[in-house]
């Protein structure tokens, strides 16, 4: 824990500073309306900056999700080249070379450094182009979801009477079922409606979107919160008097000074968006075999666990968790660090 | 203006068309409980008369004040003029246009951008994320008042300029200011689509007394450079004196005196009036025996029945307790709404 922290403090600030503000950035890309007023963002990321910075450089809990984190993005992101062999690639796969197990063990072989699974497929390179999946899934579905709950959010809390009633009493009742079994419910739904044959083509997309309207009241409720309270702010009543559009009044006024809940939310929703497709792959409604993420490979691996090929399900597994550890803890920390009351 | 030598300068003035007329305006705020505790608890709806039948006309040059204590109604009534909020009862009429149906001001975006409103709080009335040339710009890009983008930030330079800041504050952010250049710059944002009407919601009660003169001077000067009228609520009756021409006095939503600022502070008629410039501390140490302000405002959901100030006032009797005294002019020429003054019955002011 020292080594870490003595090593952050030798390091010169401003590279610190810059890669977290390239992480801010990164995370608030998406919902920044205003790309023209750049000058503006950096000028406030470098006000951020410093108080951002000094609470990662002293958390080394925080140091070490952000590393490992960055480990398996870099992992999923540089998967065609990083990968030993090409999963998909049916034709180079040998069944002769099925069930290998991981390369330090007994009949192991450093051709397939974590083994190999059923079908002969080196599970450290599925493990990398799973993890792209899953990532993709998540990173799609929470900006699905946070665009949807932000609309939402700023519509209900802008306008407020009865349609705020209908859409809250509305997410209420969201609330009451497990958001995966709204996922599994939209999902079944979609299979019901569409072609057969158009299933595996739009698994990824039906995912994202059960995914993504299972978990936009999170977003709504915030927004709603902030918004009301914006809502009563002379600057909003101004751009009344003034004669803007209530949706102008929305998007320009109020959006940006409701964000900051949503990054932290957004950033703690991917890793429970990425531990849903999971699930869903492993209960086997979601991405299909063929191009397996995480969730899927963890079932695959599922049916061998007792018979002794162990190494199918474990590594899949460990690869999770570190991905969604490490995304919840830095959401955690996103979280403390831009509460003032929690200093 | 012929008639200078009638004794009645007020009969004469009026003849005028008001820029802004008022009539019997009203406004309920429904503070009942939500829908289902109504139905299951059984809690009546309450609606609370924030303003009641209140009636004036503002003249185009001139500043009227409207001082009263705290939930008296006077913000509401600034929030009725701009359009905040829609009027339950009673008309609003700029330069004879009616504001009160609802959609006559979108129907009417001209009326928009010659009334505009300085809010109280400097810290909140402009959108922190937002530059400050933006903010001064936004009414000229939402009226298109001006084609091209270096005419906006000429117009917006020279706003600056005219409220005692530097065109190149257009770069900052509000939180680089002081709350008085805040209130600057709330003024210039007001002023950007060339107003007639500003309507001023206790503007400096949130500054510093020193920062209090210097923004009550910069609208007095720029109400004679560009003919403004104002209307002015505040609840410090040395700012009113200092800036208006008339003096609106309300209490729980009504208005009980009307009067020129002179003769308001002067010899002040209503008992509710007398008391509130009774309780200003004499700086002159003259010793006079101040009566101290007795009780507390009524809970405006139940309102006194009668005059709404007869639970405090010395000279009520049956009839104040039974019958609402309507706004009659007295013979100084105010306008009040009492019946001891319409009865003759109210020793003349201590003052």
């Amino acid at each position: 824990m020292s080594e870490f922290a003595r090593r952050s403090d030798e390091e010169p600030p401003l590279e610190e500073g810059s890669e977290i503000a390239s992480l801010e950035r990164e995370a608030s890309a998406e919902s920044r309306i205003e790309a023209a007023d750049r000058t503006s963002l950096d000028a406030l990321a470098r006000i951020w900056d410093h108080d951002l910075a000094y609470s990662f450089r002293r958390s080394p809990v925080t140091i070490v999700a952000a590393i490992v984190a960055l480990l398996c993005i870099g992992g999923a992101v540089f998967a065609p080249w990083l990968a030993p062999h090409n999963p998909y690639d049916l034709a180079a796969l040998e069944l002769n070379d099925a069930f290998k197990p991981p390369a330090w063990t007994a009949g192991g072989t450093w051709t397939y450094p974590l083994g190999t699974d059923d079908q002969g497929r080196d599970v450290f390179s599925t493990i990398l182009y799973g993890a792209r999946i899953s990532l993709a899934v998540g990173v799609a579905s929470v900006v699905f979801a946070m665009a949807l709950g932000v609309a939402i959010g700023l519509v209900s809390g802008y306008i407020g009477g009865r349609a705020d009633a209908f859409l809250m009493r509305l997410a209420d009742i969201q609330l009451s079922f497990p958001a995966i079994l709204i996922a599994l419910l939209i999902d079944g739904v979609a299979r019901v409606l569409l072609p057969r044959d158009a299933h595996n083509e739009i698994a990824l997309v039906v995912l994202v979107l059960a995914i993504g309207i299972s978990g936009w009241v999170q977003y709504a409720r915030t927004v709603r919160g902030s918004t009301l309270v914006e809502r009563s702010k002379e600057y909003v009543q101004a751009a009344r008097v003034i004669g803007r559009h209530p949706l102008a009044i929305m998007v320009a006024h109020v959006l940006p000074n409701v964000t900051g809940p949503v990054l932290v939310i957004a950033t703690i929703h991917i890793a429970t968006a990425i531990i849903t497709e999971a699930t869903l792959s492993f209960l086997g409604v979601g991405v299909p075999p063929t191009s397996p993420s995480l969730g899927t490979l963890i079932r695959i691996g599922n049916d061998y666990l007792f018979s002794g090929e162990w190494w199918v399900t474990v590594f899949p597994g460990l690869a999770l968790i570190l991905l969604v550890l490490s995304v919840n803890l830095l959401g955690d920390w996103l979280r403390d660090a831009l509460n003032p009351k929690l200093r | 203006m012929s008639a200078v030598a009638t004794p009645e300068p007020h009969v004469e003035r009026t003849a005028e068309a008001p820029l802004l007329e008022l009539a019997d305006v009203g406004r309920d705020f429904d503070v009942s409980k939500p829908w289902l505790n109504r139905v299951l608890e059984g809690a009546p709806r309450l609606l609370l008369r924030a303003v009641d039948g209140v009636s004036f006309s503002v003249r185009r040059g001139e500043t009227l004040a409207l001082v009263g204590e705290s939930g008296c109604g006077k913000s509401t009534v600034a929030r009725l003029i701009v359009g905040l909020y829609a009027p339950s009862r009673g008309s609003i009429a700029f330069e004879g246009v009616d504001l009160s149906t609802p959609g006559s001001r979108s129907a009417v975006p001209q009326i928009r951008r010659r009334m505009q409103m300085i809010f109280q709080d400097p810290y909140a009335s402009l959108n922190p994320r937002w530059r400050v040339g933006r903010i001064i710009a936004e009414p000229i890009r939402v009226n298109r008042l001006l084609a091209d983008e270096p005419s906006v930030r000429a117009r917006v330079g020279e706003l600056l300029r005219q409220v005692g800041l530097t065109p190149d504050d257009a770069e900052k952010f509000p939180h680089e200011f002081s709350g008085g250049q805040r209130q600057r710059i709330s003024i210039a944002r007001a002023l950007s689509s060339n107003p007639e009407f500003l309507v001023c919601d206790e503007p400096t009660s949130a500054l510093d007394v020193s920062v209090q003169a210097q923004i009550l001077n910069l609208m007095k000067d720029l109400q004679q450079r560009l003919g403004l009228t104002y209307l002015f609520i505040s609840h410090n009756l040395a700012v009113v004196a200092h800036i208006s021409d008339r003096v609106g006095v309300m209490y729980l939503g009504r208005l009980v005196e009307l009067a020129d600022a002179k003769t308001l502070f002067a010899s002040p008629a209503h008992p509710y009036t007398r008391m509130l410039l009774d309780a200003v501390p004499d700086l002159a140490m003259s010793g006079a025996a101040r009566t101290p302000v007795a009780g507390e405002v009524p809970n405006p959901l139940d309102p006194p029945k009668g005059c709404a100030f007869h639970p405090r006032c010395p000279f009520a009797n049956a009839r104040c307790e039974a019958e609402r005294p309507t706004l009659a002019r007295a013979a100084s020429g105010t306008q009040v709404a009492c019946h001891a003054i319409e009865e003759g019955r109210l020793p003349p002011a201590h003052r």
